[in-house]
């Protein structure tokens, strides 16, 4: 623990209860009905008959509780990084043993004698792509739920309307990839096919292996398309708190203007909740990279880079993780291996969602 | 919007308001309807007029007329910034819309295909000791989770709203925020390099408590924090100036008042964690037998059954009554936990006065 004095600590935070009144109602200075400060605290000037030993210890104890829990939380965070680091080793830094480069191969094959050949390229790509699908579909359409949760939906149904949000968020993201590939992924390729047909010019939406529509099927998109469902309730959520958190004078200042609602919205409530949106925004993020099941179950694994969306491929480091642990045991790179492509997608959300909440800190400094 | 509806001197000829003094002028208000069916109309014309199949099509392209049927009156009545908020609001319902169909798509989905399963499933007798194996499962391994996670999560919580102050206090916050981004199988590896790795343990069902244990901790721990915050200082004040120590102070007012909201947060918390599969796949093996002791052996969960039926585990399908029937029990199994939390949620709102 930290704080050098825990009866200082205690005094400051116990204490400070009955300062505060003091300063609100300064009337009686030092009166019969002030000893509560010095017997909450346990004060270590005066000491009176109703402060004794025990009291103190009780409080040290619990505190001692209380802090030990924060701590453990801390350790957890540590040793994960920890013990991935150290299983990883082998395979960060594999030398012979990989014919491949880690970062730049896009291969996963072990073997069990000769040397193995992998990298993280297509799975750094997968899970790159399927996040960035997620975000361009999901955080403006989570900004438009919590606005009009916020804003346009009637009071009183408000509260039940961001209910049914959260219910989303409820859904296992098993069922999530369940639904995608037994409804979504056969109900959308004709859709898949229309994207080809119209935008092959993009080249994202070009498929040059595909000539029927019964081809088309689990792909990067589709994945991408159920993600961004996924995150919408995470995202919009947090907007939706932003968003109600409005003063209201700048909000009345605007109508009062005769603004418009969505002029009142562009221009009283979205630079508002700017930090809070891209917060928010960041958040889904994580959660988008770290999905595993949901992915695992929408994309046909082929470990390479496909820029054509709509081909069968993709993979990204959770996908991989789960699909390839069953066989992983059998060669001496396969575990390590994956848990490298573990502490890759760890360092990357650890980094994201510090992001995220930095800019969630540095706004409640800036509006407090 | 409320608006000022101005005395109209004479009746307005069709489609087309008078402009008053105060206010522009203004679309009628059935003109969201009028533009609606011209939308449909085209639309529906289009699909057989054009040959289309399909009715996606036909739908997307109505709504896309729609906004433009719409804003295109209303640029002509009301000028470009009336227009202009006409798109932004029929924008934000339809983003409202668009995350109530998934929603509903998915739960009809799922009975559609999960009650049939389920009523074979429980009367074939190998499927329903598969799907009791599984439901002891995960009750046993997500309880345990919960018996891990909820008291350390309460007591972190405790800390930060009653002692936390400082830079101890800070890094704790931070890393429960941290903390809440780690992948589920982010969680999972980790356990496994730890135990089975580290320590050489088979797969059994503790392993995966303990990984759901980690990613219940930070949920909790954010729920009761605020929970903590919604106790009255008056309370505390008053305890204290009966001369309670700040320990007995937390346990006996501050925990009590907080009770039911600490009970949501820790249901809630349990209904994130007990759909998990992730984690699973590493650590807890999976069973076709019952086996309840989740101390050793491989252990069967509803959403292990439903990734062994779906053929991802081994490479061989099982029947699909196995998977859908146990994935509807683990959806009913996660629903009733949020709305137990959330009729708790209610009954815990008059405690703040």
């Amino acid at each position: 623990m930290t704080e050098p004095d825990p009866l200082e600590e205690e005094l400051r935070s116990a204490g400070a209860v009955a300062d505060e009144q003091r300063r609100a109602a300064p009337a009686p200075t030092r009166g019969p009905a002030d000893p509560p400060s010095s017997a909450a605290g346990g004060s270590g000037t005066v000491r009176s008959s109703i402060s004794g030993q025990s009291v103190r210890r009780g409080d040290r104890v619990f505190k001692g509780l209380a802090a030990g829990s924060g701590a453990v939380l801390l350790v957890v965070m540590a040793a994960i990084a920890a013990f991935l680091v150290w299983k990883a080793w082998p395979a960060l830094f594999a030398g012979d043993a990989n014919k491949g480069n880690l970062f730049t191969t896009q291969k996963w094959s072990f073997s069990s004698e000769g040397p193995s050949n992998f990298g993280v390229a297509a799975l750094a790509f997968g899970t790159i792509v399927s996040a960035t699908i997620a975000m361009a579909i999901g955080v403006p359409v989570a900004i438009g739920i919590a606005l009009y949760i916020s804003h346009y939906a009637p009071r009183r149904l408000a509260t039940v309307l961001g209910g049914l949000v959260d219910l989303l968020a409820a859904v296992p993201s098993l069922v999530f990839g369940m639904w995608g590939l037994y409804l979504l992924v056969p109900k959308t390729q004709g859709f898949q096919s229309w994207l080809n047909e119209y935008f092959s010019w993009t080249y994202i939406f070009d498929n040059t292996r595909f000539t029927n529509p019964n081809q088309y099927g689990q792909s990067l998109l589709m994945a991408g398309i159920v993600l961004a469902i996924m995150i919408l309730p995470v995202v919009s959520a947090v907007c939706r708190e932003v968003f109600l958190q409005t003063p209201r004078e700048t909000v009345d200042a605007a109508w009062a203007l005769g603004a418009t609602k969505w002029e009142t919205i562009r221009t009283a409530v979205l630079p508002f909740g700017r930090a809070g949106m891209i917060s928010a925004a960041m958040l889904g993020l994580g959660r988008a990279l770290g999905e595993t099941i949901a992915v695992a179950l929408l994309l046909s694994s082929a470990f390479k880079i496909n820029g054509h969306l709509t081909e069968k491929a993709g993979d990204t480091f959770a996908s991989t993780i789960a699909l390839k642990f069953g066989e992983a045991s059998g060669t001496p790179l396969g575990i390590p291996a994956l848990i490298t492509a573990g502490l890759f997608l760890f360092v990357i959300t650890l980094i994201v969602n510090s992001i995220a909440r930095a800019i969630i800190a540095r706004k409640k400094d800036f509006t407090a | 919007m409320s608006t000022l509806t101005s005395p109209a001197p004479t009746t307005p000829p069709a489609g087309r308001a008078l402009p008053s003094a105060l206010v522009g002028a203004r679309l009628p208000k059935w003109a969201p309807y009028v533009a609606a069916l011209i939308a449909l109309a085209l639309a529906v014309g289009a699909k057989y007029g054009l040959g289309w199949t399909g009715w996606y099509t036909a739908f997307f392209t109505a709504a896309a007329l729609y906004i433009v049927v719409l804003s295109a009156w209303s640029y002509s009545v009301e000028g470009r910034r009336r227009a202009k908020d006409r798109v932004a609001s029929t924008l934000i319902h339809a983003c409202f819309v668009a995350a109530m169909v998934p929603l509903l798509l998915i739960l009809v989905y799922m009975l559609q295909r999960g009650l049939p399963a389920l009523t074979t499933g429980l009367s074939d007798p190998d499927l329903r000791g598969l799907l009791v194996g599984g439901l002891i499962g995960t009750l046993e391994q997500v309880g345990m989770a919960a018996i891990i996670a909820i008291p350390l999560g309460i007591f972190t919580s405790i800390y930060l709203v009653e002692y936390g102050k400082g830079r101890f206090a800070r890094a704790v916050t931070f890393f429960v925020d941290v903390m809440t981004g780690v992948p589920s199988i982010v969680a999972g590896l980790f356990v496994y390099t730890f135990l089975l790795l580290g320590f050489g343990a088979r797969p059994f069902g503790f392993a995966g408590s303990i990984a759901l244990a980690i990613l219940m901790l930070p949920v909790v721990v954010r729920s009761s924090e605020e929970m903590l915050r919604l106790v009255p200082r008056d309370l505390r004040d008053a305890s204290y100036a009966l001369g309670v120590p700040k320990w007995r102070t937390i346990i006996m007012i501050v925990l009590p008042t907080a009770m039911s909201g600490l009970i949501t947060s820790g249901l809630l918390a349990v209904a994130r964690v007990a759909g998990e599969t992730a984690p699973l796949i590493l650590l807890t093996g999976y069973s076709s037998f019952l086996n309840a002791n989740p101390f050793s052996g491989d252990q069967a969960t509803l959403p292990m059954m439903v990734w062994d039926q779906l053929g991802k585990r081994t490479g061989n399908p099982g029947t699909d009554a196995g998977a859908w029937g146990a994935a509807l029990l683990l959806v009913l199994l996660v629903l009733l936990l949020n709305v137990i939390a959330r009729l708790l949620a209610r009954l815990a709102q008059p405690k703040t006065k």
